[in-house]
Order: structure tokens, then sequence, then C-alpha cells
């Protein structure tokens, strides 16, 4: 039997009801395509894509519309065929609530793809592979967003010893990987093997919450004749975040300043594997994702959504909310954000929407001050002191919270969970956090314009000594005897030109 | 309405629940105190409660705080309670006001409210009763039959005059006079004039010991400080005994007596004042112990765990500083 | 009491020379001080203070001739960090130099503009791309808001736009939750 049985166990975290069976009493669903599909030019970590396509284009299902820009930058496929109507700002899925730079696209029904072609990557080799996956749109389906060819460049290729597959999906109310297990859980398996080759990984280990019976036991099943092993980890929040992850596994704690590959581990969430696999062996690029959709709606369930479509048309698809309160959640409920409205398009980082229920918007109950009993620094999974953290972010003590490891604070909210007196911890660690990243943003343009001050200060000071010197020396030319010289040497010059012209009337 | 943020979920326990938890497990001590020495404590933690709040609803009000959720939070009723059974029972009935308006007005509001007050209340307010009244708070009863009318008198009575047969020094008192005076443990124990008070006393302190097991295992406090502390009061007292044992006490007579048990699960395991990294709870807890067993053995005054607190309250932000625990990946 | 004097005279002696071989041994170039308030102070460079500068500014307070609360683009913060580091008593932005404003930059309007470089010559960090007659434009992320150059212009072809929120530099806010007024609680 393939499962592990050690096990090691972060201090920490918090064992909440998950509230999973809601959403898993049914199989994932697929919809019609919608009537028009919004795509975000930026659903990924780092630079925005670069238009490839303008408006007015008609398109193939998995062209290339928006390529990645630089190094860290993914690429946007369309999901369907159709025509690209407009780029304007509209409304994303972002905690603020300001628009970006959205593709319009109408989809004109036929769905036709583009020319898929399987990609050979023994042949290729490994840099062109990589080069391929660059335009392919996957980035980390976990919610996340990072792009995905990064966590594979080759000079990784020869360090990594261990993949290790996230399939703890630890936050309450997201099932969207658990469903994914059971139905596909072959094309993970083949993600797996691929992606484990693409390492040069000599082990692949998935990493798996024990409240998914039934996804244990399919992939028990398919992981009989390779040498992946399955660890089942305690459901505890938040096994399912990277590092701590690798800690149950194998009981190495990774900082915050260092990556994971640096100790030979590279990680991946089941999504981003299967979309790696149907990439590489079918040719098919990153344009759709499994979201599910929960809480306070009629009929919860998992659905297989292609990117762009607008968030309203899965609600209707679930029957509405039951209590209307016109409010959604991206996200789990511990880490997620409000949406600024339905009509939002789905992206690569929604793996989840909770139709908010009454209680959680149930206006908060009193904030009483910090009593100081230290609940928050026994729930911390990074082992922090939140209540110190969160009187030097109270009082703007800046510079202490830093050196009490603010930045480590992963923002699982396990803190403002557990907390008696209400306090909205989380939201003061992001204040600070934007804070100092601000301030020391503001210092660094500072000290440019001070340099630029300075060399204006000195340009100038050098322009006056130079004038200074210029009138020095026709001050010098003026005297007497520079004079008379002068005038000497004008005298000669004119009786030397009247000479010429003499002598050349002579000659004439 | 909060910037509504994540999490949009919440443990149920509030502030009120863990004060409440608290004040349920100080009952089953109250009701044994009251078995044998007469109503005078339920007495002292009636007056107690209602000065307690209404000495905080006024200042809420002068702060311009809500009211409801701040009194209701019953942080102020654990002081009065935890002051009123340290206080002698039989003492009159301004000895419980005035402490417990010190502990609620300087000790708590002066410093800042719930959450900010530097000091643990009950036992600044023990302090100056026991500076400003040394006679009526050294005053403890002698014997185990005091009637309710004899308990009501002395409440109500407003002297200082309890009656000799009723009233004599607890037995770390008496031992320390009899010690000043030359003689030895073992004299002083056969001496029989103590040893009708020291009756109801152990069964006190056991159910103190209850009360703080419930609190543990309901997980409104952690193992590091109660346990730390009766280590190593039963350890720093065993070193003395075996040194002298004609001039220091056993280790059970210390754990009996005194306040220790109280002190050990409701005192020094107040959150607010004390430590709040795990390594700090042991240092704090062991200094504790080590302070309170000095000013037993040899300081002036018989029951060290009101100054021992304040002292140690103070040096609680150096301790914390100091006792940081290693962050997740760090060395 | 001979004794006594000579000790003291030889102690006198000894601690001078120490002083004074430290004072010309460990001597610090330029005044320390001076350079630590000009790293607080924001470096508009936008004269608001009254000096031509960030730098003429710190060095009036280093040597007290100006006081602390003059300069509108380091707004309240600021102030609170010089009262900090001179410790002196914190005051309120002295309102007769200006009051904060969001940052702004500025934006000239080719279709105005002459070609005159009189905004170049004002800018004090040279954050204006242009030559006589030829074009004049603002280098973006060199400006600094101080609005030095809308005086100068003939024209009047500059204005200043302020920096709008974006999803690229949107920041979380500090939470903010009500404290109910015990007031609003009576009912009629």
């Amino acid at each position: 039997m393939k499962i592990i049985d050690k096990i090691f166990k972060f201090s920490g975290g918090i064992r909440a009801e998950t509230y999973k069976d809601i959403s898993t009493k049914n199989p994932i669903k697929s919809l019609l395509i919608p009537k028009k599909l919004i795509l975000p030019l930026r659903q990924h970590v780092g630079k925005i894509s670069r238009l490839k396509i303008k408006v007015g284009d008609r398109v193939l299902k998995g062209q290339l519309i928006a390529e990645a820009d630089g190094n860290v930058s993914a690429a946007v496929h369309a999901p369907t065929s159709g025509l690209i109507t407009s780029m304007e700002k509209e409304l994303i899925p972002h905690p603020s609530g300001l628009p970006d730079f959205c593709l319009t696209l109408v989809p004109d029904g036929k769905d036709i793809w583009m020319d898929r072609k399987v990609i050979d990557y023994k042949k290729i080799g490994f840099n062109e592979t990589i080069k391929k996956l660059r335009n392919s749109g996957i980035v980390g389906l976990g919610g996340a967003a990072f792009p995905s060819h990064l966590k594979l460049t080759s000079y990784q290729k020869n360090q990594v010893h261990t993949l290790i597959i996230n399939a703890a999906e630890c936050e309450p109310y997201i099932t969207c990987d658990d469903m994914l297990m059971r139905e596909r859980g072959l094309d993970l398996i083949k993600g797996i093997l691929l992606v484990q080759e693409l390492l040069g990984a000599k082990k692949s280990i998935i990493g798996i919450e024990d409240n998914k019976p039934e996804a244990i036991k399919v992939l028990r099943g398919l992981v009989i004749d390779s040498n992946i092993q399955i660890k089942v980890v305690p459901t505890i929040y938040p096994s399912g975040d990277a590092k701590r992850l690798i800690y149950l596994i194998n009981g190495i704690q990774i900082p915050k300043d260092k990556r994971s590959s640096e100790f030979g581990i590279q990680m991946f969430n089941v999504a981003t594997l299967v979309s790696i696999h149907r990439y590489i062996n079918f040719g098919e690029p990153s344009i759709s994702r499994i979201v599910t959709i929960t809480g306070n709606v009629h009929k919860p369930q998992n659905y297989d959504v292609l990117f762009g479509t607008p968030l309203e048309y899965l609600i209707k698809d679930t029957g509405g909310q039951i209590v209307n309160n016109d409010t959604y959640i991206m996200g789990g409920p511990m880490m997620g954000f409000k949406l600024p409205s339905k009509k939002v398009p789905v992206t690569k980082a929604m793996n989840c929407v909770i139709s908010a229920e009454p209680e959680m918007l149930a206006e908060k109950k009193e904030v009483l001050p910090c009593i100081r009993c230290a609940r928050c620094a026994d729930a911390c999974p990074v082992m922090l002191q939140p209540q110190e953290l969160y009187w030097f972010a109270k009082s703007k003590q800046l510079e202490s919270a830093e050196e009490y490891k603010l930045f480590d604070c992963i923002e699982c909210g396990c803190c403002s969970y557990v907390c008696p007196s209400n306090i909205p911890l989380v939201q003061f660690y992001r204040y600070a956090k934007s804070e100092i990243i601000e301030n020391v943003r503001n210092s660094e343009e500072a000290n440019i314009a001070r340099e630029r001050n300075e060399f204006r200060i000195n340009r100038l000071e050098r322009e006056k000594q130079e004038r200074a010197e210029r009138n020095a020396q026709r001050r010098a030319q003026n005297t007497p005897e520079e004079k008379s010289k002068l005038i000497d040497e004008k005298r000669k010059e004119i009786s030397d030109a009247l000479n010429r012209i003499s002598n050349t009337k002579e000659k004439i | 309405m909060i910037n509504q943020q994540s999490p949009f979920i919440q443990k149920p326990q509030s502030v009120s629940v863990i004060m409440f938890m608290v004040l349920g497990a100080l009952l089953p001590a109250i009701i044994v105190n009251v078995y044998y020495y007469g109503i005078g404590v339920l007495l002292n933690i009636i007056l107690a409660s209602i000065t307690a709040l209404f000495a905080e609803f006024l200042i809420l009000k002068m702060r311009k705080i809500d009211i409801k959720s701040s009194l209701g939070d019953g942080s102020a009723l654990v002081a009065a309670w935890l002051l009123a059974v340290s206080v002698p029972s039989i003492s009159p009935w301004w000895i419980i006001f005035i402490g417990t308006l010190f502990t609620i007005v300087v000790a708590k509001h002066f410093y800042g409210g719930l959450g900010s007050n530097l000091f643990n209340p009950a036992m600044i307010g023990y302090a100056v009763l026991l500076i400003s009244f040394p006679s009526v708070m050294t005053k403890w009863p002698a014997s185990i039959d005091i009637s309710m009318q004899q308990s009501l008198d002395l409440f109500f009575s407003g002297t200082t005059l309890a009656i000799d047969s009723i009233s004599s020094a607890t037995p770390l008192d008496y031992i320390k006079t009899e010690l000043f005076q030359g003689s030895t443990i073992s004299e002083i124990k056969n001496n029989a004039s103590i040893s009708t008070a020291l009756a109801g006393i152990h069964y006190v302190a056991i159910a103190y010991f209850f009360g703080g097991l419930f609190l543990f295992f309901k997980k409104i406090i952690t193992w590091h400080l109660p346990i730390t502390f009766l280590v190593s009061i039963i350890a720093i007292a065993s070193l003395f005994n075996i040194i002298d044992p004609q001039q220091f006490s056993t280790p059970i007579f210390h754990l009996i007596n005194g306040g220790t048990i109280l002190c050990a699960f409701f005192i020094i395991t107040d959150p607010v004042s004390g430590p709040t990294t795990p390594r700090g709870k042991i240092v704090f807890a062991f200094l504790a112990a080590l302070i309170i067993l000095l000013i037993r053995n040899f300081g002036g005054y018989p029951e060290g765990i009101a100054f021992a607190v304040i002292f140690l309250n103070i040096c609680v932000p150096l301790i914390d500083k100091l006792t940081q625990p290693k962050v997740f990946g760090h060395d | 009491m001979i004794t006594s004097i000579l000790i003291v005279l030889f102690l006198a002696l000894l601690i001078g020379a120490i002083l004074g071989f430290s004072s010309i041994k460990f001597k610090v170039d330029g005044d320390p001080i001076i350079e630590k308030i000009d790293s607080i102070l924001p470096q508009t460079q936008c004269g608001q203070c009254g000096y031509p500068g960030c730098k003429p500014y710190a060095t009036a307070i280093a040597s007290g001739d100006a006081d602390i609360n003059q300069c509108p683009p380091g707004g309240d913060d600021g102030v609170r960090k010089l009262a900090e580091f001179m410790g002196v008593e914190y005051k309120p932005l002295n309102e007769d130099h200006g009051i904060p404003k969001p940052k702004s930059i500025a934006l000239i309007d080719e279709d105005t503009c002459i070609g005159c470089t009189l905004c170049i010559q004002a800018c004090p960090v040279d954050a204006i791309l242009g030559a006589a007659k030829q074009m004049h434009t603002i280098i973006e992320k060199e400006c600094t808001g101080c609005e030095l150059c809308l005086p100068p212009c003939p024209v009047d072809c500059i204005e200043m736009i302020p920096i709008q929120e974006s999803t690229e530099n949107w920041k979380w806010k500090y939470p903010v939750h009500q404290l109910k007024e015990v007031s609003q609680r009576v009912r009629h």
C-alpha cells in the first residue's frame, strides 16, 4: 500500500465546520456556451498580457489572443470561437472593486477548435517545452494564479527531487478539487507522471485531507502501477497552504524568504496538473476550469466553466439565492473577498463562489478590546504572535511589526476566527503590509528625486563656474596691453590683407 | 459596520463566555466556604458584584462607551469575585466596598479599561486593603461554626471588633508570628488553636483545584501557568523544608494554605496582565512561586501572593519580549 | 591635600587628552543631523516651506531657524516623524505654507506648448524633457508634484493631474469599526 503513515503536525490551525457535502451531491455539470464572454487581460500574477489580435477579429477556440509579456506573465486564449467585439475596462473579480482591461468575445455558437497540436516534449526538448508552456495560459489553479511554466524552468530541473501534489483543499465550502479527483482522476495521474518527468523528480507524493474518502479511494486504485505515493493528512485548516503541506508530508520547515525548490521540492495543485496534461498531450490551452457554486443557493454544485462566463449565468443555473442579499464571496470563507457584483466573469483564480449565508453578513458583534488571551497565537500556523502584530499595526508602529515577522503572515484568518473579542486581525495585517510596501516605494522615489535635485544643483553650479571662467578670460583679454596687442594683431591682419590685394592687383 | 472582509465564519466563543466560565469555576469553592465558615463570603460576593457593576456603569457612561456590550462582558464581575474570596469572610462591609471600588475604578479603568490594565485588578485591591487596614485583613474565621446571625452581624456592624473566639489569624500568619517569637514548627503544630481553622481550609483548597480543572478542560486556560506554579511551589518549598524543617513549613502546608491553589488557577492566569508566550508563562509562574515563598518565609507579610503578582506584572513586557517563540521556518 | 590636588589635576589632563584626541580622530564630516532630517522629508523640492528645496529646509531645522511644521507634502506623518527625531512637541501643520494635497503629476498640453524652456529651468529634479523651440514633456516617473513649473509657463499649458487609484496601485485601507455612541441609543 502506498499510503504513508508518518505525519508531522504543524502547531496551530483550526478545526472548523467544512460544509463540503453541500456541493458534492451532484457530478460536475457543463453548461451551454453563454451569450458573451468577458476575458480580463490580467488573470495571473505578473505583467498584463500583450494583445495579439484586435477588436473586430474572428477567433477560433483555443486561439492565442494575448501573449505573455516578460518573464512573469501568462497568456490568454479564446475559450470558444466567435468575434472580439470590444476591449475596455470592465468589472473584474478583485477585492478593490476597480475595473481593469477586458476583451469581450461574442461566441458564434459553432465552438470550432483551432488546429490543436500534441506537443512531443521528448522530441523538442525541455527548453522548447517550457517556451510552449509559457504561452499555454496555464497558471496555478488553486487560487494563486502564478504562471506554471516558471515552476518548471530548466535550472530547477536537476535540483527538484520530490513533486508534491496539493490535493488538500483545506478551506471550508470549496469542493472543486475533490470532484475533479473523483471524476477525472486518470487525467490527474497522467499529469503527475508528465510533470514528474519534466521536473526530473524521483518521486511524487499526493497530499490529501482525510475528509475526502471517495477521492482517496479513486486515487488509490489509480496509483497501483506507479510509484506515486498518497499521504492522508488530518483535516485542519490551513493544511493546504504550500509550506504547511510540505511540513506535514516530510517535516521540512521552509521560511518565508526561501522557495520550496531550494529544498528540492516543487508543489502543484491538482487542477493545474490536469491542465498541463491536456495541453502537452492534447494541445488544449487553458480555457476552462471547475468552479464550486455553494452556500445560499437552491442547487449548489460544481460546474465546468469556460473562462469569461459571467457569474450571473452560473448563479441562475443554481436556482438563485435562497435569501436574497446579492452578496457573493470569491474563494473560501477564511481567505475570500466579496465580489463587487455578480456580473463579473469567471477567471483563472476563481475556484469557488459562495453565495453569502445570512450569518456571514450579520452585523458583526461588537469589537471589544484585546484581552491578550493569546488564543490567536495558539491558532497561528506560522507560529507568529498575532496579538503583538495587532498592537503594532493598530498604533502604526510599522518597523516593530516588521521586526516581529509581519511579512511571514499568510493571511489565513485563523487568528480572526478564534478571537473572542471579534477583532478583525487580518485586516490590520493587510493594512500594515500595504503601508510598509508603499513606504518603501515612496522612500525609493524620494531618494531618486533627491539625487536628481543634487545633480541639478551641481550642474547649475558647474555652468555658473564655467561662465565665470569665460568672463574672467574675456576680462583678462580686455587689459590695455592685451588691447594694444589685439589692435596690433588686427592691424597686422588688415595690412596683410591689403598687401595680398595689392599683390593680386599687380598680377592682374 | 466593519469593512466586511475575510474570514466570514467565526468560532462562537466570546469574552463574556470566558468570563462567566471563570465565575462558574469559582462556585464549588464558594459553596464549600459557606458550608464551613458561614455566609460571610456570599455577602462579600454580593456586595462586591453590585459595587463593581455600578462603578463600571458610571465610568463607562463617563467614557461614552457602549454600556450593553462592555458591562455584559463579565470582566468586572470576575475581578470583584476574586477580590471577594480573597478578603476574610468575617470582614465588615466597607472593606469589600472600598476594595472593589479601588479594583474597578483605579486598577482597571484608570489604566484604560478592559484589556489595558497593567496590574491584576483584584490583587491591587487586595494589596491596598492589606496595607491600609492590616488588623481587619488579618482576622480570619477561627471556628467552623459561625451562625448566619453572627455573619450578618459582623458584616453590617461596620466595626472592626470581631469577637476573639471567632476570629484568628490565618495559619500562615500565626506561624509567622510564632516563628518570630522563636518557636519551631513542631512546637507550633502541637498547639491546637489553629487546628480547627485548618480543617475547613483543606476542603476549600480542594474545591479551588476542581474549579481550576474545569477551566483547564474547557480550554479557558492552558497548562503552562498552573502546573508550573504548583510544581515550583512544591519544589522550592521542599528545598527550604529540607534545609531546615524547623524554620520552614512543608510543601503541602504551603499548597493548602493562603490561597495558593486560588492563585495557581485564577489569579496568575489573568490574561490581560499576564504574559502571552508559552515560555513566558513558565518563567512567570516560576518567578511567582519563588517570590511568594521568599515573602512567606523571610518577608514581613504572611501572605505574598498579591505582592508577588503585582511585582511580576511590571516585568511582563520584558518577559514577553525575551521569550518570543521561533517563527515557522526561521531559526 | 597636595596628593589629592595632583590626582585630580592628572585625571583632568588625562580625560582632556582623550577627548581632544577623539574629537580629531573620530571627527565626522558634514553634519549628520541635516542628512537625517533630509531623509525624513519627502523630497518634493517644492519650496512651500519657504526654503529653496528640502536640503536647505533641513539645514534650517537643524540650526533652529525653521519650525518643523512647514512641509505640506510631508503631511501630518512627516511632522510627527520630525517631532520624534528632534525631540520636540508635535504641532499641526502651519497652514500659511499650504495644505496637503493628493499626490499629482504635471501634464503639458502639447497643442499649446510654445517651446520656451522656462519650465525646464524651473523643475528642481530635471523631470521635463525638451529644448528651445522643441516640444516639452514631463517624464512621469520623475515628477514629484512640486508645481514649480506652473507659474513660469507663459501660455499656462501645464496642469496637475492627481494619481488615480487602479488595480496596480490599490492597497488595503486601515480597518474602521464604528463605536456606538451612547447618545445614539436613546429612543423617544
